[in-house]
């Protein structure tokens, strides 16, 4: 009520103004209110600069009373129900009795308005209050649009009352009218009878009539569903129906509806060609290159919001990701990829659980992928029961004998296991299995558990992250490595990092601090630290394949470079493991730059003490080693050949990754070729830096240690001829005399624009008060405002409305204390005539 | 002797036995001066082979002769010797005295003997025994020399050698005497006998090196504190009026110690306290002037610890150094980053390099070197480094030049510098451009390109504060990155399929999983 006086209130006196029905109180000098202005503002137009305050206020008072004082009337007072039937309150009469004479009233009533030209029926009957033959109509089809019988009776009716006289003819009610015509004129009588045969007989037409168009409706229902489903996919349920049931109208009204509100069949992407998903995805590609160059110049290094999810056009939004390893990846240039796409999809296929899927077809397999999921989903129902999802397995198609076994291996594994809660339970899954084996029980595993198929899955699978990630590790550390089953379970890693980049960077992020706080903690102890071991190694190598080194800053990669730069200076070197370790470390820390061509001085100079192992005698160095190498002491000549005549036997081979945990017991000679085998990688490491660094302005300055070192001091001479191929090269790569550069000057400013006198122009959204800058602030302040005045006004008009009803109560006490008096006066009034006639009287009998 | 061996057959049940016997024995010994001999019983136990019971010896000794002391049982003045005991006209009461002051010389040389013992507890319990005597001794002087100067000085001396063995490290045991160190008087004649002991030693092994001795010189001569001012001295062992200079013997001790040449971890382990708890206490400093010029010829991290002793001297003693810039120029090398001490360096470099007196070409010569060396350095002194040298061309606006020189721009020429140049001032640094810096502009660590980023444009009037970033670890680093909030988390978009197979892989190209 409140609001409604408000808006009242505001448009009232502009509504006084405007109304043209006083012009009298308008011109009225007593009535008209002048608000002085003090400020004569241009171009702003006031509503307030004259009121008419009398007028204002007999309409508010008016609206009052209209409803404020009616409220105030009817407070506090209740209806009261009176049933008024008959003899309802009569405790005379018997129920029966009661009854039957509501039922004489009611007859009488229904006698009483009875319609006299209602030929055919003499009286309804009804059901609930409704009409019967009403209610028979209703039921029985059709006549939506066609004329009923009381059309027919009414025009004969009409027909009568044109004729005039015949409504006193057919007052009286009977059962035999043709008896009461026979008294009436003959012709008026043939005319009569004429016309009811007439109207009798265009009614059996009306009849037939619509029979047939009845007939032809449902022959066109019949011939429309036949051409419905060409129009439109419907379940064939609904078809069903149809035909077997009768066709009745509420159905049809249903299924004209249906058609009505139906969504128009909208256009489907069509296939793609292997062309056209090749262009997409090197589209994709490149965007993505483009985005990683951003982050790695920094620019976007706050507003990279990005989604590296890849989404496809099937895609719904509903979460449900494919797995994703059965995309193809790209490489740089072209042709490359093909090969790599054969690959993979051979891999594919031996992965693939049905393992009969021939096809290359990206959405062939997609679909199949579906089918298993369904597959899965079903047998969680069941219970995982293993035999029953052998025999659900097709016949391998196996073309070796190879693969067959592995079919076999692969039918003893179940389908479908729980999400492990704990690392134990995760170790006890793959224990005991076989790398390919393993990935396959993961690969189930996270089918089994996608997130899409139940709610708590997307936690069970974020903790799986972190126990992959630790088995890995134990896997690393374990004796000798597994690293087999490590490489083959990277696609599973990869695809769970995929699916939740937060988790795998939490847990990454967790391994990589708690390692780096246990390695500062040695180092303040002992002062030297031993190398991380080969879980460290590994979880670092992943790292660089799940996140980009390149960014500028990168909460994973950052760190892990930290973590780098920390092993290579502080963790000793005393033994050829940790030689291994460190080529390791540096391997990752070239991968890492190798993208960004960022410089990584401690690279260099770990490169360079790896090589100061080499040299035998330590007097006269052109060079400094720093940390962890030292110039002189013990464990400085690990990487000095033995024997010299080893050189000959030795052919370049990669090392094995396991021999950095430990160096199995060897021969000198098998030594001194692991030997050659570290120098060979550590000068290829070498000569892949002064590649990734030659355009830098200082490359001869950085360079000029390990080039003082080369020239004169590594024992060359004694190595295989490769090796010193290597070596000529990587001298040729780095020039004696450092290039030429030109001196450094600041970046040029953009000169500042001298201050010109235009307007600065600010949008005005609200006049009155300015505060706050943004948009917003402007906005909320605004709104502010507003909801004051608007409370102030409310706060007035309760004021209002309380002062009224205060002067309502006033003038009520007051009416009714004047009623009271004027009482009392006419009491007073005739007892005081009564007196007077009384002492009248006595004064006459004295008399 | 027998006794005690039966006891030992009998093995722990005659624990208790031991201790009664020992007790008895004392008991007797104290109870009446015919029962002297039994001395012999409890000093045998000294020499026993198990610990407990030379402990408990210990304490019996020690306190039979303290009381012996209090009653005055013991011989005062020159000691005859044993075999003239016999034939000497003596009384009874002079015999007693002087066989048990021989019974008391015996028990000093075992107990001092077992000041090397394998067991800590047993070095301590003799310890303890040996200093009750010193303050017994002090009390009831016996020799009869000068009246007010009855310190047992000998006693003491001999303690300290043993002490200060040349064989086994006694830290653990020093930190146990230190407690007696509190004490004015025992503190001034240790270090006497200390100064007296290094003297002797350092003489008798030809100046040569002795770790573990100096060690053990070092760990006693760093837990003594002299008190800054003579009146608060007033715990004594013995009661004594004599004053002590005590600061005249503390810069002695010192000095001695430090003119026989050192191993280098000792010149490290000297020169880290050298500044806070040596100097202050020496009454003129500046007789150290050797030894921090000899240290900081040694070089590496030796030379970058003896600054800080230097720069007290020059700061606050008006010591002049000749050429102390052109060594601090050669000093930087590219183990600085690396050494421990290195927050401590770049604090004293900053001073050292604070004054805006200081000429263009020795600044520029200092900022060229520094921006050569951080092509070696590690993130954590980067992060040093740089904000630092911004400082020092932002206080030497004539090496602005070094960041920018508009005059040849565009035209490339060969870096003027000359790293291997030892003195600053012929070096070319002016002539130079930071093109390191430049380079660093690629460094991996974000932080540290950001920093060197700064040089692209002209520096701002403030000084960075580089106080804070001088203890930074690698770890902290790494925290900093790992706690920071981030939005987004790119992932690599190449969805790897094996542990060595990338798109850039370097490590499968060397190494392989079998």
């Amino acid at each position: 009520m409140m609001r409604k006086q408000q808006t009242f209130s505001r448009g009232l006196s502009d509504k006084v103004r405007k109304s043209k029905a006083a012009p009298e109180i308008q011109k009225n000098p007593f009535e008209v209110k002048i608000n002085r202005k003090k400020f004569d503002v241009l171009g702003r137009k006031s509503k307030h600069d004259v009121g008419l305050p009398g007028v204002s206020r007999s309409r508010a008072i008016q609206k009052r009373k209209d409803t404020l004082l009616k409220e105030f009337r009817l407070k506090d007072k209740n209806n009261t129900f009176i049933d008024r039937r008959f003899g309802e309150y009569d405790s005379k009469l018997t129920p029966e009795e009661k009854i039957l004479q509501r039922f004489t009233l009611e007859r009488q009533r229904t006698q009483d308005r009875k319609d006299m030209y209602n030929l055919n029926e003499e009286e309804e009957l009804t059901h609930y209050g409704q009409s019967l033959a009403e209610m028979e109509k209703m039921t029985d089809v059709i006549d939506s649009d066609s004329d009923s019988e009381e059309k027919g009776l009414l025009s004969a009716e009409l027909t009568a009352t044109h004729f005039g006289g015949g409504g006193g003819l057919l007052r009286k009610k009977s059962a035999g009218d043709d008896e009461e015509e026979e008294h009436k004129p003959r012709s008026r009588q043939e005319l009569i009878e004429e016309l009811i045969i007439k109207s009798k007989q265009e009614k059996r037409e009306r009849q037939t009539q619509k029979e047939e168009a009845q007939e032809l409706t449902e022959k066109l229902d019949q011939e429309w569903k036949s051409i419905q489903n060409l129009l439109a996919h419907k379940t064939p349920k609904a078809e069903r129906t149809d035909e077997t049931d009768k066709p009745k109208l509420d159905q049809y009204d249903m299924m004209v509806r249906e058609l009505g509100f139906e969504m128009k069949a909208q256009p489907s992407e069509k296939l793609k060609s292997a062309e056209e998903l090749a262009r997409e995805e090197r589209q994709r590609l490149q965007t993505l290159e483009a985005d990683r160059l951003k982050r790695m110049m920094g620019d976007a290094e706050e507003d990279a919001v990005q989604t590296n999810t890849h989404i496809s056009a099937d895609d719904m939004n509903d979460g449900f990701i494919l797995d994703g390893d059965d995309r193809k990846t790209l490489a740089y240039k072209d042709g490359k990829w093909n090969i790599e796409g054969e690959e993979e999809e051979k891999e594919d296929e031996d992965d693939d659980e049905e393992g009969e899927d021939d096809d290359e077809d990206d959405a062939d397999e997609d679909h199949c992928d579906l089918q298993s999921d369904e597959g899965s989903e079903d047998e969680d129902g069941q219970g995982a029961e293993e035999e029953q999802v052998c025999a659900e397995e097709p016949p391998a198609v196996s073309e070796e004998q190879k693969k067959a076994a592995q079919e076999a291996a692969k039918a003893e594994l179940p389908y479908t296991f729980p999400a492990p809660e704990s690392y134990s339970d995760l170790k006890q899954l793959l224990q005991g299995h076989g790398s390919e084996q393993q990935r396959l029980i993961l690969d189930r595993t996270l089918k089994c558990n996608h997130p899409s198929l139940s709610a708590g899955n997307k936690a069970k699978l974020q903790k799986l992250f972190g126990f992959l990630l630790e088995y890995v590790g134990d896997l690393a550390t374990q004796n000798p490595p597994d690293l087999r089953t490590v490489s083959a379970l990277i696609p599973q890693i990869c695809g769970l990092c995929q699916m939740f980049p937060e988790a795998a960077c939490k847990a990454v992020q967790t391994l990589l601090s708690d390692s780096g706080h246990s390695m500062e903690e040695t180092l303040e102890v002992k002062g030297r630290a031993p190398m991380p071991d080969l879980d460290m190694l590994v979880l670092l190598k992943i790292t660089a394949l799940l996140f980009p080194s390149s960014d500028f800053r990168h909460p994973v990669t950052t760190p892990a470079f930290l973590f780098l730069s920390q092993a290579l200076t502080r963790c000793a070197v005393v033994s050829l493991e940790d030689v291994c370790k460190g080529l390791v470390l540096c391997c990752l820390a070239l991968e890492y730059v190798s993208l960004s061509q960022r410089i990584f001085p401690e690279l260099l100079n770990f490169l360079l003490g790896l090589l100061h192992l080499t040299v035998s005698d330590k007097h006269n160095m052109g060079y400094t080693v720093v940390s962890p190498f030292r110039r002189q002491g013990k464990s400085c000549d690990l990487l000095v050949l033995k024997d010299p005549n080893v050189s000959h036997s030795w052919n370049r081979k990669p090392i094995s990754l396991q021999t950095a945990h430990r160096l199995p017991a060897q021969s000198p000679v098998e030594r001194d070729h692991y030997r050659l085998s570290l120098i060979d990688s550590c000068l290829d490491l070498v000569k892949r830096c002064t590649w990734l660094y030659k355009d830098l302005p200082s490359y001869a300055h950085i360079f000029q240690p390990i080039r003082a070192l080369l020239l004169k001091h590594l024992p060359v001479e004694g190595y295989p001829a490769p090796i010193q191929d290597l070596h000529r090269e990587i001298l040729d790569a780095i020039p004696e005399k450092p290039s030429q550069h030109a001196p450094l000057v600041f970046k040029k400013k953009k000169p500042i624009p001298l201050k010109l006198f235009t307007p600065k122009i600010v949008q005005i959204l609200d006049y009155g008060k300015k505060r706050g800058n943004t948009k917003e602030e402007k906005e909320r302040e605004r709104l502010k405002h507003k909801y004051k005045r608007e409370f102030k006004g409310a706060l007035r008009e309760i004021r209002k409305d309380t002062r009224f009803l205060a002067r309502e109560k006033l003038s009520d006490v007051m009416s009714r204390d004047a009623e009271r008096k004027r009482k009392v006066k006419e009491l007073y009034g005739s007892l005081a005539t009564q007196e007077g006639e009384w002492k009248a009287l006595k004064r006459k009998n004295r008399k | 002797m027998a006794s005690s061996t039966d006891s030992n057959v009998k093995g722990e049940n005659s624990q208790v036995s031991y201790k009664k016997y020992i007790n008895t024995k004392t008991d007797r010994v104290l109870q009446s001066k015919k029962h002297a001999n039994d001395i012999f019983d409890v000093i045998e136990y000294l020499q026993s082979e198990k610990d407990k019971e030379v402990i408990f010896a210990t304490n019996a000794c020690s306190k039979v002769f303290c009381q012996l002391f209090y009653r005055g049982d013991l011989y005062v003045g020159d000691l005859p010797e044993e075999e003239d005991l016999v034939n000497g006209d003596r009384s009874a009461e002079e015999k007693y005295r002087i066989f048990m002051r021989h019974r008391y010389s015996n028990c000093v040389e075992l107990l001092l003997e077992n000041i090397g013992h394998k067991a800590f507890q047993v070095k301590e319990t003799s310890l303890c025994a040996l200093m009750k005597f010193v303050a017994a001794e002090g009390k009831h002087p016996l020799q009869n020399l000068d009246e007010h100067y009855n310190f047992p000085r000998e006693l003491l001396q001999t303690l300290v050698e043993h002490l200060l063995s040349e064989k086994e490290d006694m830290s653990l045991l020093i930190s146990r005497f230190q407690e007696f160190l509190e004490m004015d008087d025992v503190r001034y004649y240790v270090m006497s006998s200390v100064r007296d002991n290094i003297y002797r030693v350092m003489g008798r092994n030809k100046k040569a090196v002795i770790p573990v001795y100096q060690n053990n010189v070092f760990t006693l001569l760093s837990t003594i504190n002299v008190p800054s001012e003579a009146s608060k001295m007033r715990h004594f062992l013995v009661r004594q009026d004599c004053k002590f200079e005590h600061k005249r013997a503390f810069e002695q001790m010192w000095l001695v110690f430090l003119k026989f040449k050192l191993p280098s971890n000792m010149y490290k382990k000297i020169l880290v306290i050298l500044h806070e708890s040596i100097m202050p206490q020496m009454s003129d400093p500046t007789l150290l002037i050797d030894f921090l010029s000899a240290a900081y010829d040694i070089g590496g991290a030796i030379s970058l610890l003896s600054l800080n002793g230097l720069f007290i001297l020059i700061h606050k003693h008006n010591l002049d150094y000749p050429d102390f810039y052109k060594k601090l120029y050669s000093l930087l090398d590219p183990s600085i980053f690396h050494v421990k001490y290195r927050a401590r360096f770049f604090h004293l470099v900053n001073i050292f390099l604070s004054s805006t007196h200081l000429p263009a070409y020795l600044v520029a010569a200092f900022v060229k070197r520094f921006a050569r060396l951080s092509l070696t350095a590690p993130p954590t002194s980067l992060l040093i480094l740089l904000p630092f040298i911004c400082n020092l061309i932002r206080r030497h606006p004539s090496c602005r030049v070094l960041i920018h020189r508009p005059s040849t721009a565009e035209e490339p020429c060969d870096d003027p510098y000359v790293m291997e140049e030892e003195d600053p001032a012929q070096c070319h640094a002016l002539e130079s451009s930071l093109w390191e810096i430049k380079t660093l502009q690629k460094h991996y660590h974000p932080d540290v390109a950001k920093a060197a980023m700064k040089i692209n444009e002209p520096l701002t009037e403030q000084e960075d504060d580089i106080s804070e970033l001088l203890e930074l670890s690698t770890f902290e680093l790494m925290e900093r990155e790992l706690k920071a909030e981030r939005k987004t988390i790119p992932l690599e978009f190449d969805t790897a399929t094996e542990l060595l197979k990338s798109s850039r892989e370097v490590l499968g190209v060397h190494f392989s999983l079998e």
